[in-house]
């Protein structure tokens, strides 16, 4: 259950940026999670709800942006999306491949006031 | 200076105004200034932070601590009881005459690992993660604190036994050495990937239980490899001492390219 320190680390990344805005309340924070990030998302909704409570992001609204995963095999350049890690390339067969996004995890943007 | 009502903004992060600053058009006969209240205006600022960015920041900053002191880092992962401690005591007492070693231990309770390495004559500190299920770079930035590993030593940091979470938690480790059992299933490289993934080691430990257990050998090492095409993979077993040599290959081989650079 690591997705708890995930969204302790947003939620001081959050807390960060607002008091460098002179903000006291974020509506809405934006995140990029990429399937490949290592987060579950169930348990990350499970651990939002606790995370947040007596936080600056208690009532944000928080928009998440699923970033599907994908790679390019390093035999014949393919570029094709990836579910899981032991997926081979769907053109070659060859699982000598690359992950070329879906390792996001980042805070994108707040809306504060 | 945001230009349009003057409020600070930082150097990493751009803010925009949702705020309506246009004024009706009026004469210009007489002095007056244009102050106006701001109902509490919405703000977006743009963060494009990675979540883990104080992790990681930490870790570098253990990694150029390791790296002045020429100090060969190495991140240990497994499940639960998959002889992560017995393979450190194993290879402390063996290369004890060979190298300078120090060790941290990570578990949510108790002193017992840090006891055992103890027990070998080795410089060790154990974290106790209380409800925690992986070691952070914070956690390692105060034992280096407390312990200071000697300059040309390797020092073995032994994670909370969990295959999941700490994958993600970077420690400032030159080398993250995944260590699997067979008695564990030969499907564990394709259920927890992330740890296999991340890896550039995989140790699998107790082969000499292998004529008792339905592991694959084989099995272990394609769905390894269809994971982390990278991975190394040694075979051994730290009570009969099988395949040890190899291990001790691998890390003599570690520490003089470490010197070397």
């Amino acid at each position: 259950m690591h997705e708890l320190s995930i969204v302790m680390s947003v939620i001081e990344i959050a807390q960060q940026q607002a008091t460098h805005a002179n903000a006291s309340i974020i509506d809405e924070i934006e995140l990029d999670i990429g399937s490949m990030s290592g987060i579950e998302m169930s348990a990350w909704d499970f651990a939002w709800k606790q995370g947040v409570r007596n936080t600056i992001l208690e009532n944000a609204i928080s928009k998440i942006n699923l970033i599907e995963a994908k790679a390019k095999c390093n035999d014949c350049d393919a570029e094709f999306p990836i579910e899981h890690y032991y997926d081979p390339c769907p053109v070659c067969g060859e699982h000598l491949i690359s992950i070329i996004q879906g390792k996001e995890l980042r805070v994108k943007s707040l809306v504060v006031s | 200076m945001c230009a349009t009502c003057g409020c600070d903004t930082d150097a990493t992060s751009a803010i925009h105004h949702f705020g309506d600053h246009e004024h009706a058009s009026h004469q210009h006969g007489e002095q007056h200034t244009h102050d106006h209240p701001h109902p509490s205006p919405k703000t977006i600022v743009d963060v494009e932070k990675d979540v883990l960015y104080q992790n990681n920041l930490l870790a570098e900053r253990n990694r150029g601590y390791f790296d002045a002191k020429n100090i060969l880092a190495l991140n240990l992962v497994s499940s639960p009881g998959s002889g992560k401690t017995s393979l450190l005591e194993r290879t402390l007492i063996d290369l004890k005459d060979k190298l300078k070693f120090a060790v941290i231990e990570g578990d949510q309770q108790t002193t017992n690992d840090a006891d055992r390495i103890h027990a070998t004559g080795t410089k060790v500190t154990q974290i106790n993660t209380g409800k925690g299920c992986h070691l952070d770079s914070h956690m390692v930035l105060h034992a280096l604190q407390g312990m200071r590993p000697q300059e040309n030593s390797v020092l073995f940091i032994e994670n909370v036994g969990n295959l999941v979470c700490p994958a993600m938690f970077d420690l400032g480790e030159k080398e993250r050495v995944v260590i699997i059992s067979v008695t564990e299933g030969d499907d564990k490289p394709l259920k927890y990937p992330d740890m296999f993934y991340s890896s550039t080691l995989c140790i699998i430990n107790k082969i000499d239980l292998l004529p008792y257990v339905p592991f694959d050998i084989d099995k272990v090492k394609t769905n390894a490899k269809k994971v982390n095409h990278k991975l190394e993979i040694l075979e051994v077993s730290c009570t009969t001492g099988q395949g040890l040599d190899q291990w001790y290959e691998w890390l003599q081989a570690k520490v003089t390219v470490a010197e070397l650079t």
